[in-house]
């Protein structure tokens, strides 16, 4: 046990004392914030103004088309499909000069793509001129339908949805579930793959320098092994916990940029309800607020529990690998297909389970071990999954994490020694199933 | 006494058998040297006394017991052949992990290590990395390594690949001090000149098997073919002798070897009575290496 503590600190203090482990840790949460804000800014900032020329001769659109910041509609008569470019058009939307029913096609003409934005925009105004038209014609006032137009989803009903378990009621989100459950599967599928990579290479290296057979007649193999491993997921934890500090901080510094009279003003109109004029504070304080419902107290054990079950699972699967493999890392590509293809199946099933989390798959993807880290993390904050479901995907996973463990350390045991040979799959097999 | 003992072991890998009924004794605070060609089957020999890799079958008895790898393994240091050490480690952190790997307290394990180091003139390295150093340097530094936890038994597999005659000496000279000191040391290699001047005993391998076994003056006397080499001041003319004949003349010498039934004497004798200017008188030993080309290739035959 002495020893394996020893094995466990050096793989710790190694990894944690290299600078791109420092670099990595504080910067990818930066890198991420940073491409947050770069996409929030491009995507405002981007949106350059389109001229779009309208072939209208009926001039049934004329009236009801109203440019915008995105989008300027113009209604030249000397322009075509084939001009409109020199013109200093975009686009050329050709409205069917017999237009008069559904089954008349109308184009949009341009030389590149508009992006899906502008072109749902042109479609939003061509409906409402249609709709529009379709009310005149059938005698309704004008004011009438103008200030039916003008009625917002806000204006009009406040929409909520309610979870009911027992006599125990929840508000839900199910746009913040559905993120939370994405984000954390996201999470545990990227470090599945960061960490077990990082096993895998931290083995071939001892291999390839040959310290192996040294440690190895100091210690057993299966030390060696679950040494690397347990180090490992303690940088991985780790590297999590600054990861969520820095997160607490910077939402911290954050609120910091309002004054503490805005937050209070944005508190007070939050509890009273007030709708309409909505300053930043408050839309940065129900943000907050609607962040702060999810059920936390359930989700981050999970997590956690799930970010060390499935690296276990998976890491002791990515040692075998890495002993088996010589110089040549394209023998490690194909080596690692039967582990990878499990995880990526586990987060195509996620991508269901955050959406649908009560569907079959999403149930046995949740609790059969090569997929439950991922796909029970996507569930879990939908809040309904039964606590049998969580205890028995739990235990499976422990189960199953030292199975694999059990048969990675026979082929780990004796891969680690064999040199210059390729391994197929077939002898890792038989390895399997030897006495020692 | 012996300390390690190897009875009938057997190793076989699915393609060939890699040790093949094996038996031998080590005694205590002997240089035993494990000798035989690339592939004889020494490395799996070692990683069994070692305990990495199980026997098929046989036993290996450490001090009188069965051999326990957990238990006895403290007392055993094992520099492979292919050497091994992190590279992006720091030599001194580096040492003193594997002292501790091998059950040393931290501060006797960085005592010793300081002593080597001085021993060794390494002192200075201490926060280098192992790429920063010569392959002889980072050989001194894996024999320090093998050699801190004061083993009982010191196996070594070819310890001198890879060094200049000036650390190949150094090293040499710390395996006799640790043999005077009763340190057992078993030294595997296929280069049978590097142990005449070090090894007690041998056992040679080949091809799995065990083929010769014994001290090695024992063994180069069962061998030898009572060849002398006799120097003169101004070579005689050749005698015709019933008591030996003369297989080479070169310089001021000649080499005869002497007829069974006859004893050196006889020939000094010889020489003497045709009054020649004998200047020296040597007995020619085979040298392992001739001994192994014969045996090997006897039991080849055999096969």
């Amino acid at each position: 046990m002495n020893k394996i503590w020893l094995i466990i600190k050096r793989e710790y203090l190694t990894r944690v004392r290299n600078k791109t482990f420092i670099l990595s840790t504080i910067l990818l949460p930066l890198f991420f914030i940073g491409l947050i804000f770069a996409a929030a800014y491009f995507s405002v900032s981007s949106t350059e103004n389109q001229k779009v020329a309208v072939s209208d001769n009926n001039g049934i659109f004329r009236s009801s088309f109203q440019s915008s910041k995105l989008i300027t509609y113009e209604f030249p008569t000397d322009v075509n499909a084939n001009n409109f470019k020199e013109k200093g058009y975009t686009a050329f939307l050709k409205i069917p000069e017999d237009y008069n029913s559904s089954g008349d096609s109308i184009s949009l003409i341009s030389d590149k793509q508009l992006g899906m934005d502008a072109e749902g925009k042109i479609k939003d105004q061509i409906n409402d001129a249609i709709r529009n038209q379709a009310f005149l014609r059938n005698n309704i006032d004008k004011k009438i339908l103008d200030s039916i137009n003008k009625m917002s989803e806000d204006g009009m009903y406040k929409f909520r949805t309610v979870v009911k378990q027992g006599n125990k009621t929840e508000k839900s989100n199910s746009a913040l579930s559905y993120g939370i459950g994405y984000g954390s599967g996201f999470l545990i599928y990227m470090t599945l793959f960061i960490y077990g990579a990082a096993v895998m290479r931290g083995v071939m290296e001892e291999k390839m320098n040959r310290i192996a057979e040294v440690i190895i007649s100091s210690v057993k193999p299966f030390q060696l092994m679950m040494g690397k491993i347990i180090g490992i997921a303690a940088v991985g934890l780790t590297q999590l916990l600054i990861w969520i500090v820095l997160i607490i901080l910077l939402s911290t510094v954050t609120t910091s940029f309002f004054s503490p009279e805005a937050l209070q003003h944005a508190q007070a109109m939050n509890s009273m309800g007030a709708a309409g004029e909505s300053s930043a504070a408050m839309n940065f304080l129900s943000a907050k607020s609607t962040f702060l419902s999810a059920n936390w107290a359930l989700i981050i054990p999970c997590f956690l529990f799930y970010f060390v079950g499935g690296y276990l699972f998976y890491a002791s699967l990515f040692a075998a690998v890495g002993s088996v493999v010589n110089e040549d890392p394209q023998e490690a590509q194909s080596l690692m297909l039967p582990i990878t293809m499990p995880i990526i199946l586990s987060f195509i099933i996620m991508t269901t389970a955050v959406g649908k989390p009560d569907a079959p798959i999403s149930v046995w993807g949740s609790i059969i071990p090569f997929s439950s880290p991922i796909v029970m993390m996507g569930r879990i904050p939908s809040g309904n999954v039964p606590a049998w479901q969580i205890i028995v995907s739990m235990l499976s996973l422990t189960a199953g994490f030292i199975l694999t463990t059990m048969l990675a350390a026979k082929i780990y045991r004796t891969g680690i020694l064999l040199y210059g040979k390729k391994v197929t799959f077939k002898e890792m097999g038989k390895w399997l199933f030897r006495k020692s | 006494m012996a300390i390690l003992e190897l009875q009938n072991l057997k190793k076989y890998y699915a393609t060939h058998k890699a040790v093949d009924d094996i038996s031998f004794s080590i005694p205590e605070g002997s240089i035993f040297g494990l000798l035989g060609p690339n592939g004889a089957g020494k490395t799996t020999l070692l990683r069994m006394i070692t305990g990495i890799f199980y026997p098929d079958s046989g036993n290996i008895i450490f001090e009188g017991k069965k051999f326990n790898p957990v238990d006895d393994i403290a007392k055993i240091g094992y520099m492979p052949e292919e050497r091994g050490l992190y590279k992006k480690m720091k030599i001194g952190e580096q040492a003193l992990y594997l002292a501790m790997l091998k059950g040393m307290n931290r501060k006797d394990a960085m005592k010793k290590i300081k002593e080597w180091f001085v021993k060794f003139e390494m002192e200075s390295w201490w926060n280098k990395k192992v790429d920063d150093l010569s392959k002889g340097m980072s050989q001194k530094l894996q024999f320090v390594t093998t050699v801190l936890h004061e083993p009982k038994l010191l196996i070594l597999d070819e310890p001198f690949s890879g060094l200049d005659p000036v650390n190949s000496n150094l090293i040499k000279d710390e395996i006799f001090k640790l043999a005077q000191n009763g340190t057992t040391i078993i030294f595997s290699t296929h280069r049978m000149e590097q142990v005449e001047e070090i090894c007690d005993k041998i056992v040679l391998v080949n091809n799995g098997k065990k083929i010769l076994d014994g001290s090695l003056i024992q063994i180069k006397d069962d061998f030898k073919e009572h060849i002398f080499k006799i120097g003169f001041e101004g070579l005689p003319e050749p005698i015709n002798s019933n008591s030996f004949e003369i297989v080479s003349s070169k310089e001021n010498y000649f080499t005869v070897k002497i007829k069974k039934g006859n004893k050196p004497a006889d020939v000094l004798k010889e020489f003497l009575d045709h009054r020649a200017e004998i200047i020296s008188f040597n007995e020619i030993l085979p040298s392992l290496n001739e001994i192994f080309i014969k045996v090997a290739g006897s039991s080849i035959k055999n096969n």
